[in-house]
Formats: structure tokens, C-alpha cells, sequence
């Protein structure tokens, strides 16, 4: 398990027990290499997108993303770090995020974004980077990709770019990162 | 001893943890961000109430304290003491009760006596009290961002940033406070802050304007100046309050700035990579010498640009957070 997993799982006070090993790091690979060549597939112009990941998982699976999409298209591609703890419509009901840099050096009006983060679960976090994302311009269009798909949507987001879809139960919990994917369960620690 | 302050009135730094503090420090940096941004506002605070409540007159920080909250999308409640029912001998008492009337999440208050802001904390305990000084007591915030500017400064000298550095970076620094401590709830915060990140504080001043039980307080109290000076790492001074009576405590000003001054040929005992802070507002060539004030040692106006971070980060923990979030 990827050690910003157990941080951010550590920060929420919750402890990660594995159950099973769903994808190994040579999956992931091989899975991101195929997104990457939906992303130019379906953009054509790699030089106009802005690959932003979302604090803290989808941060290591964005720079992978963006340096395979530059040795595809051998455009130079570097990408931007998005934090929505201040965004989220749950900061009353839940223990507060631990809060961590945001980092977007471009404007990104009439930019295509693409989102990355690890975990697609409720869609409330891509919510929060909707509207995050607005105060940084007016992108010409955002898209979603994501290491694992595992359901539950509560609001109506879907992703564009899919590394696996995991049909999980509400109670299960799933750690996704470069050196793979587990399924297992969170226990207070 | 408060592990948080998520959730929770901020009404001195005397109780609070160093995780408390780190947190508050570490929530800061992201604010820095967001404060260089073209559009310096997030929707944590979306739909709260902020009262800013200033009994007493301010600059900085009533105008740090409103900036921070509508960045974080709080609607404020400002209330001009001089043109309120105030004047009219409306007790502290009722005038909260007409504000908490309103419907407010939480109050900034500043006030002459000490312990007014834990007096309101019990008057309205549903709503968060952030004390913004308070007499001669504390000025928690002010201690904050004291320690946030000394961690950013080092750190940016050693080529890292106050995120990685935690509270490493004050084990062992040394840390001198000269001038009218009696007086100064700045003092009294900064030395709850230095010490409780596990700096080495020491105090210096005239005789009189000592405070009383200081042998309580987790510093040394140091009488050479020229000598402490040169001990020094980072140098914090603080105005000579003549609002307060410092003026019967001292034979004259100058005499003070005498024998406790920094002017420039005391300031060139320090190191040369020493630190020179002041809470403002200065008095120049009281406490400390105009030039000083300009040297590249001096890091007053970074003071000045972080209250705004600092500010977001306590009302952000204080009033975003709630305790039965943090319970579960």
C-alpha cells in the first residue's frame, strides 16, 4: 500500500486492513497507459489539456498520467495539484480534512481539464472540484478519470477515463495507488 | 491541555497543545495559497455568522480578522463600538445577547479588561469565541501568526518549507522578548507559543515593567541586554504602552530606549542572520529605531501579510469544525 494511503488513512483516525489484492502495480501500469491514449483519442490537441490531480490520491496517478501522455504525444505535459478541503459540502457533518497545497501554475479558461483521482466512490469530491476548478478560470471542458470506479454515486457524476470498475459494497473500502489496488475494510484506530 | 482547536473557542494559547498549535500553523500554509490566487476566496464558511466585536480601538487585526472570514465566505457582522448602544452604557452582557439574537456562529472580540473573551464564552456557549486581545492577557492569534512568520522565514532561509519543517525548527531556537512585557498580552501569547514549540524564550526588560508571577512563566529572565542580543536568534519587541500607564513605569522615553532600545548600534551586536520582529503598531525610535525597522533583518511587514492566513486557519478549525465531527 502506497504510503500517502495509510497517511491519509491514518489522518481519519481509520486503519486500513486488506483483504484482498485486486490489482497489482503492473495493472495499474498497463491501465494507465490505456487512459492515456483514450485522453489523446478523444482530445487530439494534447498541448491545450491541463491534468490536475485531486489532494492526496490523485496525485501520484496525475504525474504518471501527464508524463505518459508527454511521451506519447512528446509534447511536454506537467501536472497541476488541486485541494478541495475547503469545498466540501461535508465540512460540518465529518472530522475536517487535512488540508494540503494547491498547485496550478496556468489559468485554465479554455483549457480541456482532466481530473484524476484514485477513488471514484460518492462523487462529492468531484463536486467540490467543480467548483474549486471555477475559480480558476473557465475551462472549455473538464473530464474525469480515475484509478477505480467503485459505485455508490450519491450526485449525478460519471467518469470519462475508467483503470477498473469494482462493484463494492458501502462497507468495504478500497486503497488505490501506483503500486496497486486492494479491497478490505476501515477500522477505527 | 486542548489537542485541537477544531470545533472549539480560541480564547488563549496558555492551554493548547503543540499539536494544537502545529495544526493551526500547518492549516495556515494552505491559506497562503489561496491568498495569492486571482479570486483569494473558498466557501468553507458559506452561510456563517462572524461578529467582529472590537471594544477597543485596532488596525491589523479587526481589518485581518474581517478580511479572513469573508474569504472564506462568512457574512459579517461589524459592530462600530463608538456609534453602538455602547455609548449608551449597554453592558457587555446585553449587547452580546443582542447580537447572539441575530444568530451568530462565532465572535471576535477585543476588549480592554482581561478575560472579557472567556466571560462571553460563558454567556454565549454555543457560539465560537475567538479572542482577538483581550486586556493584558492574551492575544492568541497574534502569537500564532508570531511563531507561523518565524517558521516560514527559517525555513525558507534553510531551502524547505514551514510544512515540512513542524515544530523541528523552534527545538533549541532562541528566542529573546525585550520591552514592556507588564503590559503586553502579545508577550504573554508569544511566550505560551515559543515555549509550548519547544523554544528556548527569554525576557528582558526594566525592572518595572516586568509582570508580576513572572517566575511562573516557562522563560528566563535575563537583565544585560547587549548580552542577550547577541544570544538571540530571533528578537521580539513590543510597544511601550502608554494607553496601558507605561508612561509612570519609566523615568522617560528616552531613558527607555536607553537602556532597552533597539537602535542601530545595539542592533549590530545581534547575528547577522538574526530575526527582528514587532507585533506593531511601532513606536520608531522608542522601542526601535526607524532604520532598524527597514534592515533586511527585520521580518515586521511579513507579520503583517500573515495575520490574514493565521486568521482563516483559527476561524476555518473554530467554526468549520465541529466537536462531535471530531468525536466520532
Amino acid at each position: 500500500m502506497g504510503n500517502e494511503d495509510e497517511r491519509q488513512a491514518r489522518t481519519r483516525g481509520l486503519a486500513f486492513t486488506a483483504k484482498s489484492q485486486l490489482m497489482t502495480a503492473d495493472d495499474v501500469k498497463r491501465a494507465l497507459w490505456r487512459m492515456a491514449h483514450e485522453i489523446v483519442e478523444r482530445n487530439h490537441a494534447v498541448g491545450t489539456l491541463s491534468i490536475i490531480g485531486l489532494q492526496t490520491g490523485g496525485k501520484e496517478p496525475a504525474v504518471a498520467l501527464a508524463s505518459i501522455l508527454a511521451e506519447i504525444s512528446g509534447e511536454p505535459l506537467s501536472a497541476g495539484m488541486l485541494d478541495v478541503s475547503f469545498y466540501r459540502d461535508d465540512l460540518s457533518r465529518n472530522p475536517l480534512p487535512t488540508s494540503s497545497a494547491t498547485d496550478i501554475d496556468h489559468d485554465l479558461t479554455d483549457r480541456t481539464v482532466v481530473l484524476v483521482d484514485d477513488v471514484l466512490f460518492t462523487g462529492r469530491t468531484i463536486r467540490a472540484a467543480l467548483n474549486a476548478l471555477s475559480d480558476w478560470g473557465r475551462p472549455r471542458a473538464v473530464q474525469l478519470a480515475v484509478l477505480v470506479d467503485r459505485g455508490h454515486r450519491e450526485l449525478p457524476i460519471r467518469p470519462d477515463y475508467v483503470g477498473k470498475n469494482l462493484p463494492t459494497s458501502q462497507d468495504e473500502a478500497i486503497v488505490a495507488s501506483l503500486d496497486g489496488v486492494w479491497i478490505g475494510t476501515r477500522t477505527s484506530s | 491541555m486542548i489537542e485541537s482547536i477544531r470545533g472549539r473557542s480560541l480564547l488563549s494559547l496558555d492551554d493548547l497543545s503543540k499539536e494544537a498549535i502545529v495544526e493551526v500553523l500547518d492549516t495556515a500554509e494552505s491559506f497562503v495559497e489561496v491568498n495569492r490566487r486571482s479570486i483569494k476566496k473558498v466557501p468553507a464558511l458559506k452561510g456563517r455568522v462572524v461578529a467582529s466585536l472590537f471594544f477597543e480601538e485596532s488596525t491589523r487585526t479587526r481589518l485581518s480578522f474581517e478580511t479572513a472570514a469573508k474569504r472564506l465566505s462568512a457574512d459579517v457582522l461589524s459592530l462600530a463600538v463608538a456609534s453602538s448602544s455602547v455609548k449608551k452604557g449597554e453592558s457587555l452582557r446585553d449587547t452580546i445577547a443582542t447580537i447572539d439574537a441575530l444568530g451568530i456562529d462565532a465572535v471576535v472580540l477585543r476588549h480592554r479588561s482581561s478575560g472579557a473573551a472567556m466571560q462571553v464564552s460563558r454567556y454565549v456557549p454555543h457560539v465560537r469565541v475567538i479572542n482577538g486581545g483581550d486586556g493584558q492577557h492574551q492575544h492568541p492569534t497574534q502569537g500564532l501568526l508570531d511563531a507561523f512568520t518565524i517558521r516560514q522565514v527559517l525555513s525558507e532561509q534553510r531551502g524547505t518549507t514551514g510544512l515540512e519543517s513542524g515544530s523541528e525548527l523552534f527545538h533549541g531556537l532562541k528566542i529573546l522578548i525585550v520591552g514592556d512585557i507588564r503590559h503586553s498580552r502579545v508577550a504573554r501569547s508569544d511566550v505560551a507559543a515559543y515555549a509550548t514549540l519547544g523554544a528556548e524564550v527569554r525576557i528582558c526588560a526594566p525592572g518595572t515593567l516586568l509582570p508580576d508571577g513572572v517566575a511562573t512563566w516557562p522563560v528566563t529572565v535575563v537583565h544585560d541586554v547587549d548580552e542577550a542580543l547577541a544570544w538571540a536568534d530571533v528578537v521580539g519587541l513590543l510597544r511601550l504602552q502608554s494607553e496601558r500607564g507605561s508612561g509612570a513605569f519609566v523615568a522617560s522615553l528616552d531613558e527607555f530606549t536607553f537602556t532597552h532600545g533597539l537602535t542601530v548600534e545595539r542592533a549590530r551586536l545581534l547575528k547577522s542572520e538574526a530575526l527582528i520582529m514587532h507585533p506593531g503598531p511601532m513606536n520608531r525610535g522608542v522601542e526601535i529605531d526607524s532604520r532598524v525597522v527597514d534592515s533586511s533583518q527585520a521580518i515586521v511587514e511579513r507579520q503583517v501579510s500573515n495575520g490574514v492566513p493565521i486568521r482563516m486557519a483559527v476561524l476555518y478549525l473554530s467554526v468549520a469544525g465541529s466537536r462531535e465531527g471530531q468525536a466520532q
